[in-house]
């Protein structure tokens, strides 16, 4: 630890800090453009100038490590005057144009301009004028704002993992881009948005819509993906305008994934916002009470057992403990929330959470991925791991899976299928050396991984090599199971998970899921839900619900974290938050469920699943009793990656411009148009 | 498609109105590139000299290398864009690190240039012992509109250039990799002519002047002893 007095108070900072870590300790403002904490130090804007006694010449306080018994001055006349220059040589090649820039309101330039610069430029010369650069469908480039602090440059390179930006030229013709004019081939690209200090990179699709000021803001969680991100939702009217990260160091840091960030504009289209009842073969549109009389008429004459409900990826905890509550008050305990197929042993909820935690991957010492493709189904968690392979520490990667993918961080490819695993299983892989060499190993057993024939023996062998090479202890649980969507963990939680003797049902409730080919011929559909996708073609009552960021609801990420959003927007029509849906449903069902208020509904989740009740913790593994399946049965079968178009994966950006010109973008042109 | 203004329009010359990724579109870009037999050995032997794993430390040469081989093969000495993706391949870094090292040192053409390269020395030292002249004959010699430009028949393409470290016997014109010596108007128009012919002139000082010595008798040390 170093002892450092900044303006005359004493902080102390462990040594190798730099001058600018202390002074915020001593908890003085130091502007900054090139810095940023979760980059490496480049020291190229000189905004972060510092005084410190006996130096000759103000310092950079980002790169200058501190010394046991420095003095340093932030608001010394030498201080002071060097920001005013600095500032000034700034503003040189800066446009003026802060009424057309979007970043105006927000943009770290004006504000330390305002804060720390000089009234006036003492520059009477031509300013220079930079050609914009592509970048890709999502942000847009105005690149003579850009002041050259290369934050862009070091977030692809270092936590992105695309080193595809970069400084061409010199001096004055230095400009930053691709060179070759191609888009960022990353899942990250927004970041570079929130990163950029200035107005050279903004949002494509918010582009002239909105000022920082007019925008209600509130914070929730991104579904889009398992990671949980925590995000603020920015609204105006009664629209979302935008999506941006919040701060969580436990799971997304600061970054987001582009799905979650810009597919937005799903949100306004080809959304069900009235109730819809299927009359004559022909479905029309219906009041609330009709639609809710259809289900009675039907449900009435029903046996209970015969009533099946299925859980879609986007559901909050909220509507499916009161469908459960509702199928239960019914006499059916036939739920079922793995519509996908995957063969998630739900008897202990450490067989289907990441356990590791998202943070615990930077402990980690070894990693075995399966049957999963993270930085594509959870790009977050993906530079999670990125970051704690490029920490220096050997961090060796096992991947078995297709040949040849880029996950952003060197991996070794064991192996395609069943036949490794089974290898890595009985301890006789090369793989395994690795494994017990480590002190903290891990794996992510990918949730596309158990959705084959013979998923239960993937995910029997999958545990079978966690609890035999050293993955599964008291103080370190490295059995990771990585899901796709942000609603896939909370049902599992409350046990929807269907019994295997269940007959064949007659009336089925589509809560959110579009995916109706398990639907019996013949079976009553009910399909609640916000977008018109397969499920509501199929259905005979349509009811319509609210999206992610219209609702109040509580969501589990990967992690088996519990998190709540907030409403940010009402839903569109007549569209209703779900869990009143049902329990207004279950009034003309003559079931009525007992509770009538968001409150009391979340002290019935809390009983229904402590995890709800009580805050995260990481835990350990006690018991090393694997999930019910067979080891040595699985397949030689390749492991298919479960999301084969990143950018139209889930029905809101399915139906997002933004997203459909992203997916033209970076896949592959079709031969002809794909069958869905 | 104006890429960086600069107040004094296109004569900064050299590689850096070749950076702009808009001049990718031109059409002289080539769509291949391999390293012929002599690049390859040198290539070889240049990787060797870096320790296993830093191997992206030959950068500079090996884009040398390309711009000699181009040299040969086109007359033309320049590297294209897939000579660097092709570099980059080669030494395992990310291309775009490639692009930054090609457009940040001018010695590096980016953008195709004439048979011989006409490089003026315009700083002071040169300047004031008649760099201008040298330019002057070499835009109605060579017949090339200025810094930046090549000449219609592609001989020559003109760039002005910083010190060179030839101060000493200023004004520099350097041709390729030569170095001619106290130029005035009238060498450099011999010169030209001479290069357009096929010739190549004896590179050095112009005026018959050893190395850096003074120019005409020897005025000092005339008493060494021994002598």
């Amino acid at each position: 630890m170093a002892k450092v007095t900044v303006d005359g108070i004493e902080v102390e900072v462990p040594n190798g800090a730099s001058v600018l870590q202390a002074c915020e300790a001593a908890g003085k403002e130091i502007p900054r453009f090139c810095y940023h904490e979760r980059l490496s130090v480049a020291g190229n804007c000189r905004m972060c100038l510092v005084e410190v006694e006996k130096a000759p010449k103000p310092i950079a306080s980002c790169a200058y490590p501190v010394a046991d018994g420095m003095k340093v001055f932030t608001d010394s006349p030498m201080v002071r005057n060097g920001r005013r220059g600095v500032m000034e040589f700034l503003l040189i090649n800066h446009p003026l144009d802060c009424p057309i820039c979007d970043q105006g309101g927000e943009c770290d330039l004006q504000d330390q301009a305002m804060a720390f610069g000089h009234d006036s430029s003492r520059y009477m010369e031509e300013k220079r004028v930079v050609s914009d650069k592509y970048m890709g469908p999502l942000i847009k480039t105005i690149m003579t704002r850009c002041i050259q602090c290369t934050r862009c440059i070091r977030f692809a390179t270092e936590v992105a993992g695309v080193p595809e930006l970069g400084a061409t030229g010199r001096g004055e013709a230095m400009e930053v881009g691709t060179y070759v004019e191609r888009a960022l081939t990353t899942e990250l690209s927004g970041n570079l948005i929130d990163i950029c200090p200035v107005g050279a990179l903004t949002s494509r699709p918010y582009a002239f819509v909105s000022r920082p000021w007019e925008l209600r803001k509130t914070d929730s969680i991104d579904v889009l993906d398992a990671t949980g991100t925590n995000i603020r939702v920015d609204t105006r009217a009664g629209e979302v305008l935008r999506i941006l990260p919040r701060i969580n160091d436990d799971v997304n840091e600061e970054w987001m994934a582009d799905r979650g960030r810009f597919s937005f504009d799903g949100l306004k289209r080809r959304r069900l916002d009235r109730p819809w009842v299927r009359e004559n073969g022909r479905l029309r549109p219906a009041t609330w009470s009709e639609a809710f009389g259809a289900i009675a008429a039907r449900v009435r004459g029903t046996a209970g057992e015969r009533i099946a409900a299925r859980i879609g990826d986007l559901a909050d905890a909220e509507a499916i403990v009161a469908l459960k509550d509702l199928l239960g008050a019914l006499g059916s305990a036939n739920l079922e929330c793995r519509t996908d197929g995957a063969a998630i042993d739900a008897s202990r909820r450490d067989f289907y959470t990441f356990n590791t935690t998202i943070a615990g991957i930077e402990e980690a010492d070894a990693l075995l991925i399966i049957g999963s493709n993270p930085r594509q189904e959870a790009p977050v968690i993906n530079a999670r791991i990125r970051k704690r392979a490029i920490s220096g520490a050997p961090f060796p990667v096992g991947f078995i899976g297709p040949r040849g993918l880029d996950l952003t961080y060197r991996h070794d490819w064991l192996g395609e299928g069943g036949a490794t695993l089974r290898a890595i299983a009985a301890g006789t892989h090369r793989f395994n050396d690795e494994l017990r060499a480590a002190r903290r190993p891990m794996l992510i057993l990918g949730r596309g991984a158990l959705r084959r024939a013979d998923g239960a023996a993937v995910l029997a062998a999958a545990w079978k090599i966690a609890a035999e090479n050293g993955m599964l202890r008291e103080d370190w649980h490295g059995f990771n199971l990585l899901h796709l969507f942000g609603g896939q963990v909370a049902p599992l939680d409350l046990g929807c998970v269907a019994p295997p003797d269940a007959p064949a049902p007659e009336v089925v409730w589509l809560l959110g899921t579009g995916d109706a080919a398990e639907v019996p011929e013949g079976a009553f559909v009910i399909y609640q839900g916000h977008h018109g996708e397969a499920g509501a073609a199929r259905a005979d009552v349509i009811l319509p619900g609210a999206a992610y960021t219209e609702k109040d609801a509580t969501w589990v990420n990967t992690e088996g974290r519990v998190q709540q959003g907030r409403l940010a927007v009402f839903p569109p029509g007549e569209a209703r938050e779900d869990w009143k849906i049902i329990r207004a449903a279950s009034e003309l069902l003559g079931k009525r469920l007992p509770y009538d208020s968001l409150d009391a509904v979340r002290d019935r989740l809390a009983e229904a699943h402590p995890a709800f009740g009580s805050g995260f913790a990481r835990r350990g593994c006690t018991d090393l009793a694997g999930p019910a399946g067979d080891a040595a049965a699985a397949t030689d079968t390749a492991f298919a990656l479960p999301i084969t178009n990143y950018w139209q994966a889930d029905p809101i950006s399915r139906a997002s411009d933004t997203m459909a010109e992203c997916a033209r973008t970076y896949l592959p042109a079709a031969p002809a148009m794909a069958a869905e | 498609m104006s890429g960086a203004h600069t107040p004094g329009g296109p004569s900064i010359g050299g590689g850096w109105a070749g950076t702009h990724a808009a001049d990718e579109q031109h059409p002289e870009q080539p769509t291949h590139f391999a390293f012929d037999a002599e690049s390859e050995a040198k290539v070889a032997a240049l990787i060797k000299r870096y320790p296993p794993g830093k191997q992206a430390s030959a950068v500079i040469p090996l884009l040398y290398v390309v711009q000699r081989q181009m040299g040969r093969q086109t007359g033309s000495a320049w590297v294209p864009r897939v000579a660097m993706d092709v570099v980059a391949e080669r030494l395992g870094m990310a291309p775009i690190r490639v692009y930054e090292v090609a457009t940040f040192y001018f010695m590096f053409n980016t953008r195709p240039i004439g048979r011989y390269h006409l490089q003026v020395c315009g700083t002071t030292p040169c300047w004031l012992r008649g760099s201008d002249d040298v330019a002057r004959a070499c835009r109605e010699a060579g017949h090339v509109a200025g810094y930046g430009h090549t000449s219609a028949d592609g001989m020559f393409t003109m760039t002005e250039v910083e010190c060179l470290g030839g101060c000493v016997n200023a004004p520099i014109l350097q041709v390729d990799d030569d170095y001619y010596e106290d130029m005035d108007y009238d060498s450099t128009v011999r010169l030209i002519d001479a290069l357009r012919r096929g010739d190549r002139p004896v590179p050095g000082s112009m005026i018959g002047r050893q190395t850096s010595a003074p120019i005409g008798e020897r005025t000092t040390l005339l008493d060494v002893p021994g002598e």
